[in-house]
């Protein structure tokens, strides 16, 4: 063999890894995209979508996800830029910090939800303090409700999102700061002219899959919301279609929906963050 | 004020350390004096207000674990509660649960289903995908890119969104429910995960080594063997590692393609979550329990070889060991 064609030959290791993906995810989209357009009850081709954006069950679960997945991550990101800034130096109590935030993220939302069910349920700890330190004094209603939802969002995205600022800020060479501050930058100047342009990549990227996880939100939605109510989103109707009513045709419409509306909106971030910045899209040491 | 407040205090504090013995003394002088200079400029950068604004954020930040850590420790109490309603804590304490969890949730069959799924995705991510991280460090080929965006993609869209039409195939190809179908759409994430790892932790891996083994007269197989797959050891162990916690908590795909014989613990949980008031609370937290220890005993060992931030994307650094 010439040494040109082995090169290519080497290329091959890839397509094992790439047939189990083509198989298992680009197959099933493709397959979803033209099972939504053979809708099951008949009708004409675009039947599924035109029922979706019609029916009083379905239309509304985008606007009730958005409602929740945009909070969410508004202050899942908004609360890790000054987490990470105040964690930013490697010190041993910011090191167990970090440690500490790790533990919900792994423990997935299942969990967190079982946790939250007794611990802001109307008899849990929380409204128990809330009531011993005479802070509020009606019924605590914190579980099974839209509050309980964002507030699962907010136990697993914030370490999420944070984790992820963490990483950008800290590969932010701090003496770029120091030197504007030899040159009489306070701390706001600092931020707002050396380390947010610099952030910016980063923070958009924090955001989007904030945003894109959030706009998922399923487990916490059935356990602690209220599925067939304030809280039916998206994945719910996408579930209830395919395992409920096996329309899989009309299941497969969701899903794409679903995709396409975080599509959109992940696009729209990408397109701010150009339009607010262009530049070196690496923060750090140049 | 706040550059009054710290001078006022770091006086009296040297002071003192006079009036202590010679050695002591001397050596907090000396620190005293070093410290100062850094003291004074980090007063400088720092406005007033800063000091304020660290106690927010820093209570704000304590207010969120100290939650987190009372919800653990409500699920934790709840497992060995006999009795607990309204009252700050239980009336008695117990081990009962756990013993009716083991038997109601069939819990024997489930962490088996768990070990097999969870065993076999690192396994077969890993054997996977470090030929193709391989491939994609250093072979040119047409259709790289692509390649990039399809294993890209994954870690892009969330499992909820492509989950459904995944299960809907399995299930016509006649895999679904079955331990094959868990396995493979538990893949789906993994196997672009290890890649992503794996491929910059290749590409510092000096090129000269290859062309050595070739010039000894290697071939790309006994090259992997014997020179890339020991020095990979460090990275395969993180990659690993990472796919077995991410796998563990593995909700979304898992609930869709999975039968009654073929759950892993957290479907198992999530079903028991979900028909609260047929079990009672406390056999359901101590099964949460046990699904807790398990997934936190592989992150600790896993912290051992990764940084925590590892743990939630892709990196961006290599693995340690580098």
């Amino acid at each position: 063999m010439t040494p040109a064609p082995r090169a290519d030959g080497r290329g091959w290791l890839v397509a094992p890894a790439l047939v189990c993906l083509v198989a298992m995810f680009v197959y099933p989209f493709a397959y979803g995209l033209f099972l939504s357009f053979q809708p099951m009850e008949g009708g004409g081709v675009f039947a599924n979508y035109l029922k979706f954006f019609s029916e009083p069950t379905l239309w509304p679960t985008v606007i009730i996800t958005l409602k929740l997945a945009v909070p969410a991550t508004l202050i899942n990101v908004g609360a890790s830029i000054p987490a990470a800034f105040a964690l930013r130096k490697s010190t041993r109590a910011s090191k167990f910090v970090t440690m500490l935030l790790v533990i919900p993220v792994t423990l997935g939302t299942v969990l967190i939800a079982d946790g939250m069910l007794t611990y802001y349920g109307p008899n849990g700890w929380f409204p128990q303090a809330l009531h011993a330190l005479g802070l509020y004094h009606d019924e605590v209603r914190l579980t099974h409700n839209f509050w309980g939802v964002l507030i699962s969002l907010v136990i697993s995205g914030f370490p999420f999102a944070f984790l992820l600022i963490l990483s950008y800020v800290t590969g932010i060479d701090p003496t770029l700061a120091r030197a504007a501050g030899t040159l009489g930058a306070g701390p706001w100047q600092q931020f707002r002219l050396i380390y947010l342009p610099l952030l910016v990549p980063g923070l958009t990227m924090a955001a989007c899959l904030s945003f894109v996880q959030a706009f998922s939100v399923f487990p916490s939605a059935v356990l602690l919301g209220v599925p067939a109510g304030a809280t039916r989103v998206v994945s719910i109707a996408a579930y209830e279609a395919a395992f409920e009513s096996y329309d899989y045709s009309l299941a497969s419409c969701v899903a794409i929906v679903m995709g396409f509306v975080q599509l959109l909106i992940v696009a729209g971030m990408l397109g701010a963050r150009r339009a607010f910045y262009s530049g070196p899209t690496t923060g750090g040491k140049g | 004020m706040n550059r009054a407040n710290k001078t006022s205090v770091a006086t009296p504090a040297a002071a003192m350390a006079a009036h202590n013995g010679d050695f002591m003394a001397t050596q907090a002088s000396q620190r005293q004096s070093a410290a100062a200079p850094e003291a004074r400029r980090k007063m400088r950068r720092e406005g007033p207000g800063s000091r304020l604004w660290r106690v927010l954020v820093w209570g704000a930040m304590i207010f969120f674990l100290v939650n987190v850590a009372l919800m653990i420790a409500t699920v934790t109490m709840n497992s060995f509660a006999t009795r607990w309603f309204g009252t700050p804590l239980p009336e008695g304490f117990t081990l009962h649960w756990y013993a009716q969890a083991w038997r109601d949730f069939q819990l024997a069959d489930v962490l088996w289903v768990t070990v097999e799924v969870v065993g076999a995705v690192v396994l077969l991510s890993i054997a996977l995908g470090v030929p193709a991280a391989y491939a994609l460090a250093r072979a040119q080929f047409p259709g790289k890119k692509l390649a990039m965006l399809v294993f890209l993609l994954p870690l892009m869209v969330p499992p909820v969104t492509y989950g459904i039409p995944m299960a809907t195939v399995l299930y016509k190809v006649g895999l679904g429910g079955t331990l094959t179908g868990v396995i493979l759409a538990n893949l789906v994430p993994s196997l672009p995960f290890v890649i992503l790892v794996m491929t910059p932790f290749i590409e510092q891996i000096d090129p000269n080594l290859e062309s050595a083994a070739r010039i000894f007269g290697a071939n790309t197989f006994k090259y992997f063997r014997h020179v890339l797959l020991p020095l990979l050891v460090p990275g395969i162990l993180a990659a690993g590692l990472l796919v077995l916690v991410r796998t563990i908590g593995m909700f979304e795909l898992t609930f869709f393609t999975a039968g009654p014989d073929t759950q892993t613990l957290v479907v198992a949980l999530y079903y028991a979550v979900f028909s609260t008031g047929v079990r009672a609370p406390q056999s359901i937290d101590a099964m949460a329990m046990i699904y807790m220890a398990i997934t936190l005993l592989w992150v600790l060992i896993a912290l051992q070889f990764v940084s925590p931030t590892q743990l939630v994307s892709r990196v961006k650094e290599a693995p340690k060991g580098e």
